[in-house]
């Protein structure tokens, strides 16, 4: 007897829906015999059988959604005495096209550090989130909907190019095959291939393909699979979309976006895992997004894609597949440029933007359990930065933990560092601290990895440094 | 735009000048005029530059006259010009100002940039120059996009995109080049060969010296033009753009031509013989040879030319003198266009 598992199909995946059985108990496999459909939230993949034997017992049913990685799905009964430990249970995924890279983490839940939030009796699902999230700025009345952040991206490209005809969507794998990371699913059907375009792969050539277009007039949203490869490209982003308005003496704008995944995603190694916060935050002609949630997801998107400006749009895969709240409020379009003050406190500044939001708030309700009550501003726009939101809170805190992905070295938090000890020297009562991704390129293999990059636990070591309190 | 090969040729956005492969004799005395203003704006540039008054990198035109102007005679105003940074010709052959463009040079406020650009970085939106580019290769993707609005409105537009031998060897042209074919985009790629790319002939620095044949492998046509012949240029872009333009996609033309000056003004030309160039001026140069064409076919006399020959001077003299007497960009001008100010929908 062979134990068939539940396959990890891609970095990410944590768990899956068996869309279908391909066979019934008694029937006979052999190796590379297609046994069921599994999606993941990206793709439905092919299983194949890796052993031989007849199917005993089909564990899982068809249509079982959120079976977990590794969960027993089927049993075989072998022609020999194959021992039930087999790893990888027997069956092997099979994607259904080749792809460039499915990056992503199989470990999403590890990173957190084993930090787990108070709040028991929320749901898992709530519990990166607490009710201090709710955006202050809108009415009390305000209802919303749980909404994935990779569908609130899309929701928003979809909301523009309804609005405005000139808005196009182009990039590796956008249209056809629904965006390697499902961002633009179901775009295509709506707004054909004039308007969402798949391109060959060749970024620095359909940068200056967009680019070209935006001189025209028209507004492309322009997708990377990942920031990792808009190196290639980012002659095009800076030589060509960020001076040329200057250059011209004002005449020739560039209305577009670069848009994508940026920074770590999980066990793809140091080219597939950069962040570029600080690379394009220090380029004037550009305004630089990276949001957190799904609610400012969608409506700094919107704005990003309305504003007359070339805008990098920094999004985390990590982040794809988390829920938040989204208001229901039509046309929701938040203003580039403004921090939000994700959790108030008096004891410690902690500044923080995409994913590391998450880590910030998560450090916040362990310090509160030691009397620190940390303020979490989430930066949201790095360029131009909301200085200052992030003085007054340091005005009242007087201490401040900068917290990024990306490198130390003459990074976003060194940035902030600077600007607070010019503009609030006399309000420090300590110096400001950076967490910080270590300065290595990013490892592979995961203990190494998980020591390279920043996590809840080396917030609260900080923060607790810039209070002065004993290490635990 | 997977299906952009099969669609109808655009439909014409407006009504379309009547031309010929061959020009009556009012357009072969403006191509002389033309030609001849690039060649005494650029003489008069690089005097202002040995005096100091015109800086940085300043790459002069002079000898590839014919190019410009020829394929700038088979365009409507609608189509658009992008090229690299020996754009002087360009722009004048665009109907910008001589004025502005010299301004511009001098880093003056009255410049196409109000001098923020110089001479690498200049634009007009209204004649629809779009550069203008500092980076090698940079325009041929540009381009390309700008051919891509063209096709995405249902516009008839053409955009002619200018780069040199030089650049035909970055990867980014080729990038260019295969979506430019895949999406049968309506762009003609003037390559402008002038031998030289600073200092390394074409022969040291490319392994197929046939420009024309460079998008064998994307399945666009090309051919070999002299580009020190005006009307052989006029005839081949004029067939190159109407292709374009009937949405029968992109089209290369290899200009054979030759600067007579240094890359740029700091460079000796020391790569080459004193001989070379002084044969390419004697026999072949593009403005002696319209005027032997004019004379001999009686469409103008020594005198009707020399009073065109005054025309240009006195309007590069004006530039010449405006762009020294205008003032600089004030200071203020420095924190401004770095963005478009947002307006609130």
């Amino acid at each position: 007897m062979t134990d068939i598992l539940m396959p990890a199909l891609s970095p990410t995946m944590e768990e899956g829906t068996l869309a279908k059985w391909l066979v019934k108990e008694g029937d006979t496999v052999k190796p590379g015999d297609v046994i069921a459909e599994i999606e993941t939230d990206k793709a439905t993949m092919e299983v194949e059988a890796v052993d031989e034997g007849v199917i005993s017992k089909l564990v899982v049913p068809a249509g079982t959604e959120g079976v977990k990685i590794n969960a027993v799905i089927a049993r075989l009964d072998g022609d020999d005495e194959t021992p039930s430990s087999k790893p990888n249970g027997g069956a092997t995924p099979e994607p259904r096209a080749e792809t460039k890279d499915e990056p992503a983490p199989a470990q999403a839940k590890a990173t957190n550090n084993g930090h787990r939030l108070r709040a028991p009796e929320q749901a898992p699902q709530d519990a990166h989130e607490p009710a201090s999230l709710k955006d202050p700025d809108l009415p009390e009345d305000t209802t919303y909907t749980k909404t994935h952040v990779r569908d609130a991206l899309r929701d928003a490209i979809a909301e523009e190019m309804r609005r405005d005809e000139t808005v196009f969507l182009m990039g590796e794998e956008v249209a056809q095959y629904q965006g390697a990371y499902k961002v633009s699913r179901g775009l295509l059907e709506e707004f054909g291939d004039r308007r969402v375009i798949d391109t060959p792969i060749t970024e620095y050539g359909f940068a200056g393909l967009g680019v070209g277009a935006a001189f025209a007039g028209l507004r492309p949203v322009v997708e990377f699979m990942t920031f990792n490869f808009a190196m290639q490209a980012i002659d095009h982003i800076i030589n060509s979309a960020a001076k040329t308005l200057y250059m011209s003496g004002g005449q020739m704008g560039c209305p577009m976006v670069f848009r994508g995944p940026n920074g770590a995603a999980s066990r793809v190694a140091a080219q597939h895992s950069q962040d570029y916060s600080s690379w394009y935050a220090h380029v004037p002609g550009l305004k630089v997004i990276a949001p957190y949630d799904a609610a400012d997801a969608k409506g700094l998107l919107k704005a990003a894609i309305r504003d007359p400006n070339p805008v990098v749009f920094l999004e985390h895969e990590l982040m794809y597949g988390e829920q938040f709240d989204v208001p229901d409020i039509e046309d929701f379009v938040l203003p580039i440029g403004k921090a939000r003050i994700r959790r108030q406190g008096d004891g410690v500044t902690l500044v923080a933007h995409s994913r590391m939001v998450k880590f910030a708030l998560e450090a916040a309700e362990e310090l509160a359990k030691e009397g620190i009550e940390a303020e979490v501003i989430d930066l949201r726009t790095l360029r131009p930065l909301d200085t200052a939101t992030v003085i007054e809170s340091v005005k009242k805190t007087n201490r401040i933990v900068t917290c990024e992905e990306g490198w130390r070295t003459f990074g976003v938090g060194a940035e902030i560092a600077a600007v607070v000890t010019e503009q609030a020297f006399d309000y420090l009562d300590a110096p400001p601290l950076r967490v910080t991704q270590k300065d290595v390129p990013l490892p592979y293999a995961a203990n190494l990895e998980k020591l390279s990059l920043p996590h809840t636990a080396d917030i609260i070591e900080a923060a607790k440094k810039v209070c002065y309190r004993e290490q635990a | 735009m997977a299906s952009a090969a099969k669609k109808p040729a655009p439909q014409p956005t407006k009504t379309r000048k009547k031309r010929s492969h061959e020009p009556a004799k009012a357009e072969l005395l403006d191509f002389y005029r033309d030609m001849l203003l690039i060649r005494r704006f650029e003489e008069k540039a690089g005097q202002l530059y040995g005096m100091g008054l015109i800086a940085g990198f300043c790459h002069l035109y002079i000898g590839q006259e014919a190019v410009v102007v020829g394929v700038q005679s088979a365009l409507d105003s609608d189509d658009q010009v992008i090229t690299g940074y020996r754009d002087h010709g360009h722009m004048l052959a665009c109907g910008m100002e001589a004025r502005g463009v010299m301004a511009e040079l001098t880093g003056r406020a009255a410049g196409y940039s109000k001098g923020k650009g110089g001479s690498m970085h200049m634009f007009s939106r209204e004649k629809n120059f779009f550069g203008g580019h500092g980076i090698v290769g940079a325009p041929a993707p540009i381009g390309a996009g700008l051919a891509f609005a063209n096709r995405y409105r249902g516009s008839d537009a053409v955009c002619v995109t200018y780069f040199g031998d030089g650049a035909s060897n970055q990867g980014q042209v080729y990038e260019a080049f295969n979506m430019a074919s895949l999406w049968k985009l309506p762009v003609v790629f003037v390559i402008e060969n002038n031998q030289y790319a600073m200092g390394t002939s074409v022969a040291r620095a490319s392994a197929e010296t046939e420009f024309s044949k460079r998008g064998i492998s994307f399945e666009i046509p090309g051919e070999q033009v002299d580009g020190m012949d005006v009307l052989a240029v006029r005839k081949a872009a004029h067939k190159a753009i109407e292709r374009a333009r009937a949405g029968d996609g992109p089209y290369i033309l290899e200009m054979k031509t030759y600067r007579y000056r240094g890359h740029s003004m700091s460079d000796p030309a020391k790569y080459r013989t004193r001989e070379e160039v002084q044969d390419v001026r004697e026999h072949h140069d593009p403005i002696e040879m319209l005027k032997k064409r004019l004379l001999d076919a009686g469409h103008a006399t020594e005198d009707s030319l020399k009073a065109i020959e005054k025309e240009v001077r006195e309007v590069v003299n004006d530039a010449a003198e405006f762009s020294q007497s205008s003032p600089e960009p004030e200071p203020d001008e420095l924190w401004t266009d770095v963005l478009v100010e947002a307006r609130r929908s």
